[in-house]
């Protein structure tokens, strides 16, 4: 079981956070225990976290991750969980120069989870909550059975990228058109005009008024939409509207709270990998290295910074993303001069000696997620120097290869994969679909068609836990689609989009 | 202390485990498994453990990849991976995944679903044999353990060290010094042996399809046995009018026309056993397969007394398959039948096509022998 640290790490620890504050990094206490191989593996696989709820997938996880390592796959790890203390773990086989990179390299991590404004709605005591999860999640197998549980966690796992990642930042104020609306419509029905009061009785007898009346309500009533926005928040609207037991809501709302507190991690991954290399590199060879770790600190780092030609590593292309904005705000490449600039000899040796290098990619790692990061600051050179291209399948030649190197359609495809994680964006639009109760979702097209047997499989889930038939509206070839699925059988029906 | 995640982990097996099980039936009647046989290990695509997500295929979506290369060339088998970091089946739109399976699990697997009973051991005697193992670095060894790479780093070590690492022309040359060796210490494990020794009649009537059958029969037989006996050892022999004893890969390959004498297998089974295996040592397993056309009756009548007289008394089990050919299938079953066919250690099963093999398996192995 996980140890506290060695006089000697407690050392190395004290070291290497003090370089860490001195250059600025801000964090939360940070908690640092030594585990052997499988511990780490164990712990790899739950997440980054000691517990987790009992399910299979962790499993799979462990046996590929134990898998790796016995292969000599994978070698060094860093786990850091978004927590007030962070937590994070050292290998107790590694030696000081690997335990001094993972330190420097985590607090880089620490810092980017307290100050970046993605994490700043996550559940910094998501620890004792994942062992709440696990606590309810085990009850729930004693009352219930592992079976049935582990059945309805695999299907509503199969639904946990059904959220609305920006929920979190958004302020749902009223809509001042929409009361308004609302409040014209409850206004009484009146009838016919009537110029002479003593008529009233004859132009709008009051059978005529009340069968007014309920045209009106019942009106409204079928035109009353549900729900009345389209809504992103699918598992939410499950859990609202589903007919689920208790201990099913339950364990949904599990696996929905533990996905929003993920879903920041994915939005910044490539600038809070880029982040933390770019801090364990500063403060390695700046600081903390020793002559006799230099071949062994290089031989890490370029382990971990090695790019394969159809893999993104966001750790490199991040580093240097923070490397490439540094030095821009150093030298004063950014501005209206420096854009309308077109001399090439002139663009290479500019340099106004600004030094707010260190000072705007601070502010960068405040306020941006990788959406933004990569918008705002991929450069055409830096794509260039990078050497970045889009990649697609050939089906004729039955292969990968490059498709293009231009920038914009670089920049695109990028921002492409990482828009809502590269996941499609699916909206529950009628949740009485025909009259008839059945839940009809939409895909948002972007150009890209779902994968098929996986979205059949998924709407099968779906179907489960909303008991009534399940349909979603989407595309395949241009053409529109209805996929529908009644618990029995899959139906596909051509629409009109 | 056991690992929280261990629950979790031999649930998952279980659930792989299952997927097998109920697939096995397939996976027997299907060879293609044995051509992805590692050294302990076999990958089996199993349906679909995976959680179905609404997802893009990875196909339709492409990314964005770094490095040289002009547009047009195409990036290396590998080169891409899946976008969600789960292992990919054989292709899109298939749904199912590859896992590992250890030979072992999935003989005990083969096992709980045939109900093979376990086989009484013969030979009790321990035989030791020595496995070695690799245990970590060394400054002396042998130059064919050499480690590459420490060596290397050693030496670049040592050069930047001395100041003669001259980056502008970074020749790396290691010393006698410099040099690591992987160490490594001799293992002693008690074996249990056993010996198969397979016979294949490929006389002329012997098609693709009948050396096919065997092929994967044999796999299933080896797995079983391997499960149950830690050393086990194969010895194949061909015959058609003549027996020799050939390897593995030409046991299954060869062809030959002309008439059949199963005698001459027999004869150099029985040969085999002689010199190479005494009883009191091994246990023995002689496995042959034929259309069941001998050449004579009086061919048979000689396979029959060999049998008697230097086969069964030696062997735990000695089995015979006969393979339904295109010209039918002989009679040498039947005569086996009416002359060893009360032995209990004498297995014989009919396998009219692929389907057959998995009672035929059965049949090899249901008698715990």
């Amino acid at each position: 079981m996980p140890k506290s640290l060695t006089p000697p790490l407690a050392k190395l620890k004290q070291e290497i956070e003090g370089h860490a504050r001195e250059f600025g990094l801000d964090f939360f206490e940070t908690i640092f225990e030594v585990v052997s191989y499988d511990e780490l593996n164990m712990v790899a696989a739950y997440g980054g976290f000691p517990t987790r709820y009992p399910h299979w997938r962790w499993g799979m996880e462990y046996e590929q991750l134990s898998k790796g390592y016995e292969y000599g796959l994978s070698k060094i790890y860093e786990l850091v969980i978004n927590n007030d203390p962070c937590y994070a773990y050292l290998l107790e086989s590694n030696s000081d120069v690997d335990q001094k990179l993972v330190m420097a390299h985590v607090y880089g991590h620490c810092d980017f989870f307290k100050n970046n404004f993605s994490f700043r709605h996550t559940n910094r005591r998501m620890i004792d909550d994942m062992a709440n999860h696990a606590t309810r999640v085990r009850r729930w197998i004693d009352k219930i059975g592992v079976e049935k549980v582990e059945d309805f966690i695999d299907r509503a796992l199969s639904l946990e990228n059904l959220i609305d990642q920006h929920a979190p930042h958004i302020r749902r104020n009223p809509d001042p058109q929409r009361a308004e609306d609302e409040l014209k419509s409850n206004e009484r029905v009146e009838g016919f005009k009537v110029n002479r009061e003593y008529m009233r009785g004859f132009i709008n007898p009051s059978e005529f008024l009340d069968s007014q009346r309920k045209k009106v309500e019942e009106e409204k009533a079928r035109t009353k939409k549900f729900p009345e926005r389209p809504q992103r928040d699918v598992l939410a609207f499950l859990l609202e509207h589903a007919p689920l037991e208790p201990w099913e809501s339950d364990i949904l709302s599990i696996i929905r709270d533990e996905a929003y507190y993920f879903a920041p991690q994915g939005q910044t991954k490539i600038m809070n990998e880029g982040w933390a290399s770019y801090w364990h590199s500063t403060i390695m060879t700046r600081r903390a290295l020793k002559d006799d770790e230099v071949i062994d600190y290089a031989d890490r780092h370029s382990g971990t910074m090695g790019t394969r030609p159809g893999a993104l590593n966001p750790y490199k292309l991040g580093i240097e993303l923070w490397r490439d904005i540094e030095e821009r705000w150093n030298k004063g490449r950014f501005g209206k001069e420096w854009d309308e600039c077109d001399d090439l000899r002139a663009r290479r040796s500019w340099d106004k000696k600004l030094n707010q290098g260190r000072e705007k990619i601070f502010e960068v790692r405040k306020h941006y997620n990788d959406i933004t990061f990569i918008d705002t600051f991929l450069t055409a050179e830096f794509a260039i120097d990078q050497k970045l291209f889009v990649y697609g399948f050939n089906d004729k030649r039955n292969s990968w290869e490059i498709l293009d190197r231009e920038f914009r359609k670089v920049k695109n495809k990028l921002l492409q994969q990482l828009t809502n994680f590269g996941q499609p964006i699916i909206e529950v639009v009628d949740g009485n679909h025909d009259n008839r109760g059945e839940l009809l979702m939409a895909h948002k097209h972007d150009g890209q068609d779902l994968k098929g047997d996986y979205a059949r499989e998924t709407l099968r889930n779906v179907q489960s836990l909303w008991r009534r038939p399940a349909c979603i509206i989407t595309r395949y070839d241009n053409k529109g689609v209805l996929l529908r699925f009644d618990g029995q059988n899959h139906t596909e029906k051509k629409i009109d989009l | 202390m056991s690992l929280r995640i261990h629950q979790d982990h031999s649930r998952f097996k279980q659930i792989v485990r299952g997927k097998i099980k109920s697939n096995l039936r397939k996976y027997v009647q299907k060879g293609e498994m044995i051509g992805k046989k590692g050294k302990d290990t076999i990958s089996i695509p199993i349906p679909f453990i995976d959680i179905p997500h609404f997802k893009y295929g990875h196909k339709e979506q492409g990314g964005v990849g770094q490095g040289d290369g002009d547009v047009g060339q195409q990036l290396s088998p590998g080169a891409v991976q899946p976008g969600d970091g789960h292992q990919a089946g054989q292709g899109e739109g298939d749904h199912s995944l590859e896992v590992d399976v250890t030979l072992d699990e999935l003989a005990q697997i083969l096992g709980e679903e045939l109900r093979l009973p376990n086989i009484e051991r013969r030979q009790n005697e321990k035989i030791v044999t020595q496995k070695i193992k690799y245990t970590g670095v060394n400054t002396t060894g042998p130059e064919s353990l050499r480690h590459f790479k420490r060596t290397y780093k050693q030496a670049l070590r040592r050069q930047i060290a001395m100041g003669t690492y001259d980056p502008a022309r970074p020749v790396i040359i290691p010393t006698r010094e410099d040099r690591r060796y992987r160490s490594y210490k001799l293992q002693e494990l008690p074996e249990t042996n056993a010996v198969i020794i397979y016979m294949m009649d490929v006389s002329g009537s012997m098609g693709d399809e009948q050396k096919e059958i065997v092929r994967i029969e044999s796999f299933w037989l080896d797995t079983w046995l391997r499960h149950q006996y830690k050393g086990l050892e194969a010895r194949y022999i061909i015959h058609d009018a003549v027996a020799r004893e050939v390897d593995r890969d030409t046991f299954f390959h060869t062809r030959e026309s002309g008439g059949t004498m199963i005698s001459s297998a027999y004869k150099l089974c029985r040969d085999i056993i002689k010199s190479d295996y005494p009883k009191s040592a091994w246990n023995i397993y002689p496995f042959h397969f034929s259309d069941g056309d001998n050449w004579s009756a009086d061919d048979t009548r000689q396979c029959i007394e060999m049998l008697r007289e230097d086969v069964l008394p030696n062997v735990n089990q000695f089995a015979y398959g006969q393979v339904e050919s295109p010209y039918g299938s002989g009679q040498f079953i039947k005569d086996l039948r009416e002359a060893v066919g009360d032995s209990t250690n004498v297995a014989l099963s009919e396998i009219a096509d692929k389907d057959a093999i998995y009672a035929s398996i059965k049949d090899f192995l249901g008698k715990g022998r």
